[in-house]
C-alpha cells in the first residue's frame, strides 16, 4: 500500500504561479453563473414585495407580475418567483419564495408548515439528484436565506413569530426584520430590538449569524452591524428628490423616510450584508449545515430505523448505509454461525442421549436375557443332578433288588434243595 | 412558460442553471457582482489542494522536475532500478504564495518499468487511483459526512514521462496509459528532452500524438471553451507533448542567475522556450489550468468511478417501469432486499436441521425397531427352551413317581412275604404247583 507522508511547510526560491488559482477560482465560478434562493415570510401588509424590489432594484413584482399580496388567499401558500439578473458580467438567477397568507388566518395553527414543506423538499430533490447513478449538474434550489418580518408593534415578538422561529432555526438561515421601521423612533426601535433579541435568546433561537471576516477592518464593521439585530427597515418602490438627489424613500407631509439613509433605518446594512458580503457564505452554510442536518436525518432514518442516539446509532452514523448493511451482514453471518453451532451441538447431544438410551436397554436386555438364560441353566443343571440322583437310585434299588431276587432265588433252590433231600416234615 | 414560474413548487428541475427564470433589467447597483469575491475570498481561506502522479520509468527525472517546477527540494533520495514490483509514494507539501495557501501531494512511482515482465505495473497505479475515488465516495456516502473540511486524495493530474528515444512510444506506455486515461487527467511530458535534437524533437511528438491518436489515447485537452483562455490553451495543445528538461542547479547566464543544465557544448536553460518547453508546462499546469484540472477529476473522472461502483452495487435510477427512484426508496428497498435475505437464510439453516433431526430420528426408530426384534426372537428361544426344560421335568418326575410306586410297591411285597416267613415260599409253591 503506497504510504503517504505529510512533510509540511515548504518554502518556495522564485516565482511558481499557483497564486493564480484565485483567478482561475474567479474565471469559472463567473461562467458558470450563481444561484440564490431568497425567501420572505410574513404577514400580509408588512411591506415584503416592497422590500424585494427595493433590494434588487428591479420590479419583481409590477402590474404585470402582481406580488401575491395583491390576492387574497384563504390559507398558507408557498409561491416562488424566478428572475435572471446581469450585474457586471456576472449572472445571478435569484428565486424569491413568498408565503402569501401567512400568519392571516384567525386560527394560525400550523401556518409554518407548507414553509417547512417547501424547504424540506427543495431539500430532498437536492439530496435525490445528489445520490443518482448518474449525475448531472444540480441546480441548487434550496432556500438559502429566510427573511422574518416582524411587525413593528414596539413591544416584542408575538407568539406566532417565537413558534415560527422556533420550527425554522434549525432547517434554513433566518433573519429576522423590523418591518416598517417607519413607523418607530429611534428610541422605541432600539428598545424593540433589544426586548427581541432578549426574546430570541431565551428562547434559544439561532438566527443567522454573520460570520466574521478575516479583515480586522471589515470585522470591527461587522460587529458594529451584529449590535444593529435585528434590522429595521423601510422599503419603497418610489424615487423621490430631496435636497437635488434622487432617493428612494417614503414621502410623509412631515418629511421623507430615505430607505437607503443609515440613520433613518437599516436597509443599506441588510442590503450589503446579504448580497454585497454574505451570499456565499449564507449558501454555505445552508449546503454545510442544514443541509447535512437534513440529509444525515433522513438516511438515519432509513438505516437505524430511527432509532434512539444510543452509542451503536452513533457508530452507525459514521458509515454509509451500504456500509451499514454491509457491517449488518458480517454480524448477522456471526450471528448464524453462532447458532449453527448451538444448533449443531444441541442436535449432537440428543443423538448421544438417545444412543446412550438405546444402547443401556440394549444392554438391560442382554443382561435380562443372560440372567433367564442362567436361571434356565441352573435348572438344568438341577433336573441333570436329579436325572442322576434318580438314576443311581433306581439302580441302586434295582441292584438291591437283584440281589433280593437272587437271594430269594438262592434260598427256593435250597428248599428245593432240602426238599428233596427229604428233609420234607 | 413565464405565468408558469408563479407556480407552486417546480416540479421538473431545470437542466440549466437559469432556465425558467425571466430576466429582469436593474434599476441600480444591487452589489451582487461581488459574488466572484465573495467565493474567491472564502476558497482563499480554506486553502486550497493539489494532487500530482508522476508515472515514469526510474531515472527520467520525475523528482528534479517536481522540484524545478515548484521551485523548491522536495523528497529525499533517488531510487535504484531493482524494485521488485511497482509501488507508489506519496508526500505532501504546504506551500504558499503571497495569500494562496496550496497543499501539495506529490505521488511518484517507484519502480515502474525496471521489471523483466511489466504486465502488471499498470495495476498498482490504477489501484492507487482508485483508492483515492473510493475513499471520496465512502465519504460521500456516510449518513454524517464533512466534505466540506475533507481532505482531497484525488489525483488531480497525471504527468506521464516519455524517454527521450527519439523513435516511438514503448509499448508499456501505451498500455499504462490507455488503463489511465478513463480515470485521470493524463498530460504526457518527453522527459530529459536536452537529449534530442529540435529535428527530431519535431518527429518524435509527431510521432507520440500520432500513436496516441491511433490507440484510441484520451489525454488532457487544455480546455477551449472560456474566451479568456481559449486562445492560449488551444495553441498549447499543439504543443503536446511537452519536451522538458529540469534542473536544480543555477548557471550565470550574462548576469543573472538562472536554473539550468552545463554541458561542455553549451548549457541548456530550463527557462528558456527556445530550449525547452518547461515554460509551457509550467503556464498550462499551475498557471492557467490548476482548477480546471480539479474540475474534470471531480466531474468527470471521479463521476465516472462512482457510476460504476453504483451499479456494481445494483444501484439504478429508475425502476422497471422508469419512474425515477428517490434516495431513501433506493436505500429501502435494498434494506428491505437484504432483510429478505437475511432471514431466508437463517430459514434455510432452520429447515436443515429440521430435516436433519427428522432423518436421525428415523434412523434411532430403525436401530430401536431392530432391538426389539432381536429381544423378541432371543425371548422367544428362551421360552422354547423353558418349554423344553419343562417337557423334561415332566418326564423325569413322571419316572420318579413311576419309579416310587414301583418301590413302594415292591417293598410293600417284600415286607408281606417276610411276615409269612415260609409262607411266602408255600405261597409261592403252591402258586407254583397251581
Amino acid at each position: 500500500m503506497p504510504c503517504t507522508q505529510s512533510q509540511g511547510q515548504r518554502n518556495l526560491e522564485g516565482y511558481v504561479g499557483f497564486a493564480n488559482l484565485p483567478n482561475q477560482v474567479y474565471r469559472k465560478s463567473v461562467k458558470r453563473g450563481f444561484e440564490f434562493t431568497l425567501m420572505v415570510v410574513g404577514e400580509s401588509g408588512l411591506g415584503k414585495s416592497t422590500l424585494i424590489n427595493s433590494l434588487f432594484l428591479t420590479d419583481l413584482y409590477s402590474k404585470d407580475y402582481p406580488g401575491p399580496s395583491l390576492r387574497i388567499k384563504k390559507t398558507v401558500q408557498v409561491e416562488q418567483s424566478k428572475v435572471l439578473v446581469k450585474e457586471g458580467g456576472v449572472q445571478l438567477t435569484l428565486t424569491i419564495v413568498d408565503t402569501p397568507g401567512f400568519g392571516d388566518a384567525v386560527d394560525n395553527s400550523n401556518c409554518w408548515q407548507p414553509v417547512i414543506n417547501y424547504i424540506d423538499s427543495k431539500c430532498e430533490d437536492f439530496l435525490n439528484a445528489e445520490s443518482r447513478v448518474n449525475r448531472r449538474l444540480m441546480p441548487d434550489n434550496r432556500v438559502h436565506c429566510c427573511l422574518y418580518f416582524i411587525a413593528p408593534s414596539g413591544h416584542g415578538l408575538k407568539p406566532l413569530d417565537i413558534e415560527f422561529m422556533k420550527r425554522l432555526h434549525d432547517k434554513v438561515n433566518v433573519i429576522p426584520l423590523i418591518a416598517k421601521a417607519d413607523t418607530l423612533t429611534p428610541e422605541e426601535c432600539q428598545l424593540f430590538k433589544k426586548q427581541i433579541m432578549k426574546e430570541i435568546q431565551e428562547h434559544k433561537i439561532q438566527i443567522y449569524e454573520f460570520p466574521d471576516i478575516e479583515d480586522d477592518e471589515d470585522s470591527k464593521l461587522i460587529r458594529k452591524i451584529k449590535e444593529r439585530m435585528p434590522l429595521a427597515v423601510v422599503g419603497s418602490n418610489v424615487v423621490i428628490e430631496v435636497n437635488g438627489k434622487k432617493v428612494r424613500g417614503r414621502q410623509y407631509p412631515w418629511g421623507v423616510a430615505e430607505v437607503e439613509n443609515g440613520e433613518h433605518c437599516d436597509f443599506t446594512v441588510l442590503r450589503n450584508m446579504l448580497i454585497r458580503t454574505h451570499m456565499q457564505d449564507l449558501k454555505d452554510v445552508t449546503n454545510n449545515v442544514h443541509y447535512e442536518n437534513y440529509r444525515s436525518r433522513k438516511l438515519a432514518a432509513v438505516t437505524c430505523n430511527g432509532g434512539v442516539d444510543t452509542s451503536k446509532t452513533k457508530n452507525q452514523m459514521t458509515r454509509s448505509p451500504l456500509a451499514q448493511m454491509e457491517e449488518e451482514r458480517r454480524e448477522h453471518v456471526m450471528k448464524m454461525k453462532k447458532m449453527e453451532t448451538e444448533m449443531e451441538q444441541v442436535f449432537e447431544m440428543k443423538v448421544k442421549e438417545k444412543k446412550q438410551k438405546l444402547k443401556d436397554s440394549e444392554a438391560e436386555l442382554e443382561r435380562r436375557h443372560e440372567q433367564m438364560k442362567k436361571n434356565l441353566e441352573a435348572q438344568y443343571k438341577e433336573l441333570e443332578e436329579k436325572k442322576r440322583h434318580h438314576e443311581e437310585e433306581k439302580s441302586n434299588w434295582e441292584a438291591q433288588q437283584r440281589i433280593l431276587e437272587q437271594q430269594k432265588l438262592d434260598a427256593s433252590k435250597t428248599m428245593e434243595k432240602n426238599k428233596k433231600k427229604g428233609k420234607i416234615f | 412558460m413565464l405565468a408558469g414560474n408563479r407556480k407552486c413548487i417546480t416540479a421538473r428541475a431545470p437542466e440549466k442553471v437559469g432556465e425558467g427564470a425571466r430576466a429582469v433589467p436593474l434599476a441600480g447597483h444591487v452589489g451582487f457582482d461581488s459574488m466572484p469575491d465573495q467565493l474567491v475570498n472564502k476558497s482563499v481561506n480554506h486553502g486550497f489542494c493539489f494532487n500530482i502522479l508522476c508515472v515514469g520509468e526510474t531515472g527520467l527525472g520525475k523528482s528534479t522536475l517536481m522540484d524545478t517546477l515548484f521551485n523548491t527540494k522536495f523528497e529525499g533520495e533517488p531510487t535504484q532500478h531493482n524494485q521488485p514490483g511497482v509501488q507508489l509514494k506519496s508526500n505532501t507539501y504546504e506551500l504558499q504564495e503571497s495569500n494562496v495557501r496550496l497543499k501539495l501531494t506529490v505521488v511518484n512511482t517507484v519502480g515502474f518499468g525496471d521489471q523483466i515482465n511489466k504486465e502488471d505495473s499498470y495495476k498498482s497505479i490504477v489501484e492507487f487511483i482508485d483508492t483515492q475515488f473510493e475513499a471520496y465516495l465512502q465519504e460521500e456516502l456516510k449518513i454524517k459526512r464533512t466534505l466540506h473540511s475533507y481532505h482531497d486524495t484525488r489525483i488531480h493530474a497525471c504527468l506521464y514521462f516519455i524517454a527521450p528515444t527519439g523513435h516511438s512510444l514503448k509499448s508499456l506506455d501505451l498500455v499504462t496509459m490507455k488503463k489511465l486515461d478513463s480515470k485521470v487527467n493524463i498530460i504526457p511530458i518527453i522527459a530529459k528532452s536536452d537529449a534530442i535534437s529540435k529535428s527530431e524533437l519535431t518527429k518524435f511528438k509527431i510521432k507520440i500524438t500520432s500513436e496516441l491518436v491511433s490507440n484510441g489515447v484520451q489525454i488532457y485537452q487544455f480546455p477551449t471553451d472560456d474566451e479568456t483562455v481559449a486562445e492560449i490553451n488551444s495553441t498549447m495543445n499543439g504543443h503536446l507533448p511537452f519536451a522538458v528538461v529540469g534542473s536544480t542547479e543555477e548557471v550565470k547566464i550574462g548576469n543573472k542567475m538562472v536554473k539550468a543544465r552545463q554541458y561542455p557544448w553549451g548549457t541548456v536553460q530550463v527557462e528558456n522556450e527556445n530550449h525547452c518547453d518547461f515554460v509551457k508546462l509550467r503556464e498550462m499546469l499551475i498557471r492557467v489550468n490548476m482548477e480546471d484540472l480539479r474540475e474534470q477529476t471531480h466531474t468527470r473522472h471521479y463521476e465516472l468511478y462512482r457510476r460504476c461502483k453504483l451499479e456494481e452495487m445494483g444501484f439504478k435510477d429508475t425502476d422497471p417501469d422508469c419512474k425515477p427512484f428517490s434516495l431513501q426508496e433506493t436505500y429501502e428497498a435494498k434494506r428491505n432486499e437484504f432483510m429478505g435475505d437475511l432471514q431466508k437464510k437463517e430459514e434455510e439453516m432452520r429447515q436443515m436441521f429440521v430435516q436433519r433431526v427428522k432423518e436421525k430420528e428415523a434412523e434411532l426408530k430403525e436401530a430401536e425397531k431392530e432391538l426389539h426384534e432381536k429381544f423378541d426372537r432371543l425371548k422367544k428361544l428362551h421360552q422354547d427352551e423353558k418349554k423344553k426344560l419343562e417337557d423334561k421335568k415332566k418326564s423325569l418326575d413322571d419316572e420318579l413317581n413311576g419309579f416310587k410306586q414301583k418301590k413302594t410297591a415292591a417293598e410293600l411285597l417284600q415286607s408281606q412275604a417276610q411276615q409269612a416267613g415260609g409262607s411266602t415260599t408255600l405261597k409261592r409253591d403252591k402258586e407254583r404247583k397251581k
